[in-house]
């Protein structure tokens, strides 16, 4: 059974380009401001599960092709894994490092490894939350 | 710089998230699986001898000073734990691969059993109390999964028990938690323990640590253990072995950590407390032991009798009954897991689970039966295998103090242990055999292999106690002079002037 969900749809096609926005901007406001990979990752999960519910399972699934279970997994790979990059560099584990860094066009960026942690978080969140959803939406 | 004490934390995790990309590839897995435990029982090894040279290691994360960072501590004590703990899941995992099956596997299996090693090991290295937390909320976590894993009728329903009571468990965990920041302002254990000594254990404190008391006898199934023979029997053989042998010890950990070195001001209300919750828990559990007729039952009440036998000795905290509390954990660890182990393969064996339904074992499988009874022997406390060392030094401990009720009930347990399991030799194991020549079952060689391997421990603990009552002793003086511990974890930062 299809429901007419027309003013959902086109309403979701914009909204969802905002909330990922906002997910992004979160997520890399969590440096110095509130945010940070888990807020942004929830946000972003959270746009994503919208898609599930308006369009169906399936539909969605063509277009994003992957296993949330591994993308949790991936998630937790890369946090764990910058962990482990501060021990190659004989650091106290999870030790972090920045630096400001000139590009061409762009100009001074102050670049932080604590970016990679948090996106490990980030997709972390997003894989679980999506794989909880999606679990409990195929008990049927 | 201490980054090896991370280690037993990180590559159980790392394997772990490794192992979910090849879901597909059980062989692979099951070789990443055990390199990685093996990696870890090695390291855990070295990091033992590196503590007894070089005293308490710490490792603050990401170099932030205590008590600001989250640490993790080695101590001897604790770096045992993770030892015996990364043995007894090598040797799980060995007896898994034969008997597990590809359902389990292609769940994601290993990865969880990883998973809540790390979570162990995580709570029995961290120094900061909020981390314990999150610790046993990993291996928690991981062994949810692990019990319902499988998803037959009784798993669901024990399962919903078991996440139900601990969810409530660690939810007052958290408000104990709430309590203690608020009053000492500070979650680094180390820094607890001096501020605790230092406006003296008030009223306030002794209940919060009365609180932890609680939610770590809920953990550790001391009295409060109405949860556990139902929950830890429905899992797999390898799952059950690895809870009987971890989860609870974790709480005793907890327990022996909690009461040694941040409330100990206040014996005569906390340890007086703990030594009737022994008491307690030893008759209830003997009790449970010698009325049923199942073998996982009877398994099952035998971790409820030890985890009351372990707590006598921090009940009555004489240096001589830590010692013994410190090594009769050490080695109930193995021989749990063994006995567990060994139950499971009569399960699997005969089909059956009630000691009436089988009979004449030895005779079709001689050395499974003799390492049957060598786990009895190592379990009841005969020398020279594992158990006695931990029994006598608890009892000269017990004597010490003049706790002669306890003393009795520790020993009167034993015999009760001794009845039990013997129960279960002469009416299974002797007799005469029901299985015919052509109905019996090969032994899976991977499992024998690992009951074996956990025989040889046990008796290398007996045989070796000699050996380990060196490391013993030095986990026993940091236990009993907690200004050891506090010291080596902040004296550097003091030095800073922060």
């Amino acid at each position: 059974m299809r429901i007419n969900d027309v003013i959902l749809r086109t309403v979701v096609k914009v909204v969802i380009l905002i909330i990922l926005t906002l997910g992004v901007y979160l997520f890399f406001s969590g440096h110095h401001a509130p945010g940070g990979g888990f807020i942004g990752g929830l946000v972003l999960a959270s746009g994503i599960i919208l898609l599930f519910v308006t369009y169906d399972i399936e539909t969605i699934q063509r277009k994003m092709p992957f296993d949330f279970k591994k993308v949790a997994a991936l998630g937790v790979f890369i946090a764990a894994g910058t962990g482990l990059g501060a021990i190659y560099f004989d650091l106290p584990f999870l030790s972090h490092t920045d630096g400001h860094f000139k590009f061409p066009f762009i100009g001074d960026k102050h670049l932080t490894t604590v970016t990679l942690f948090e996106a490990g978080v980030a997709l972390t969140v997003i894989g679980t939350l999506v794989t909880m959803i999606l679990s409990i939406s195929e008990d049927e | 710089m201490n980054n090896i004490i991370v280690l037993p934390l990180i590559i159980p995790i790392f394997s772990a998230v490794v192992l979910v990309f090849l879901r597909r590839f059980a062989a692979v897995q099951r070789l990443i699986a055990f390199a990685s435990m093996l990696a870890v029982s090695i390291i855990s090894f070295v990091l033992l001898e590196l503590v007894r040279k070089e005293g308490i290691l710490k490792l603050d994360f990401g170099g932030w000073k205590p008590p600001y960072g989250i640490l993790f501590v080695a101590d001897s004590f604790s770096v045992l734990m993770v030892l015996a703990a990364s043995i007894v899941t090598l040797f799980c995992l060995l007896y898994a691969f034969s008997t597990i099956g590809d359902r389990h596997e292609s769940m994601f299996f290993y990865s969880f059993v990883l998973l809540m090693v790390a979570g162990v090991n995580g709570s029995f290295l961290t120094g900061d109390i909020f981390n314990l937390f999150v610790c046993f909320e990993v291996m928690l976590m991981a062994s949810y999964v692990l019990v319902a894993l499988g998803g037959e009728k009784v798993q669901l329903r024990e399962s919903l028990k078991y996440v139900l009571i601990n969810v409530v468990a660690s939810s007052v965990f958290l408000i104990a938690l709430a309590y203690l920041y608020g009053t000492v302002k500070t979650l680094n254990m180390a820094h607890i323990a001096e501020r605790v000594s230092e406006v003296g254990q008030d009223p306030i404190l002794t209940l919060v640590s009365l609180v932890l008391l609680i939610v770590f006898s809920l953990k550790a199934g001391l009295v409060l253990f109405f949860w556990l023979p139902g929950s830890y029997v429905v899992p797999p053989a390898a799952v059950q072995a690895l809870f009987a042998a971890l989860l609870t010890k974790v709480g005793v950990y907890a327990l022996i950590r909690t009461f040694t070195l941040m409330f100990p001001h206040h014996p005569e209300t906390t340890h007086a407390i703990l030594g009737c919750f022994a008491g307690l828990t030893i008759v209830l559990g003997c009790l449970g032991a010698l009325s049923s007729r199942n073998v996982l039952k009877i398994a099952a009440y035998n971790i409820v009798i030890s985890v009351g036998f372990i707590l006598i000795g921090l009940a009555v905290r004489t240096e001589t009954a830590l010692a013994g509390s410190v090594f009769y954990l050490f080695h109930d660890m193995v021989a749990k897991a063994l006995l567990f182990l060994l139950v499971g393969m009569m399960v699997y064996l005969t089909g059956e689970k009630r000691i009436d339904f089988m009979s004449g074992l030895i005779r079709n499988y001689p050395l499974f039966g003799w390492l049957y009874f060598l786990a009895m022997l190592a379990l009841v406390g005969i020398p020279p295998l594992s158990g006695f060392v931990g029994k006598v030094l608890i009892g000269k401990g017990a004597i010490e103090a003049g706790s002669y009720v306890l003393l009795f009930l520790g020993f009167a347990s034993s015999l009760v242990v001794l009845f039990s399991l013997l129960k279960i030799f002469l009416s299974s194991f002797f007799g005469e055999t029901i299985i015919t020549n052509e109905d019996k079952k090969p032994l899976p060689k991977a499992s024998m292999a690992s009951l074996v391997s956990l025989a040889v421990c046990i008796a290398g603990i007996g045989m070796g106690a000699e050996q380990l009552l060196a490391y013993v002793q030095d986990a026993v003086k940091t236990l009993a002079n907690p200004s050891i511990y506090i010291d080596a974890i902040l004296s550097d930062s003091d030095s800073e002037g922060v």
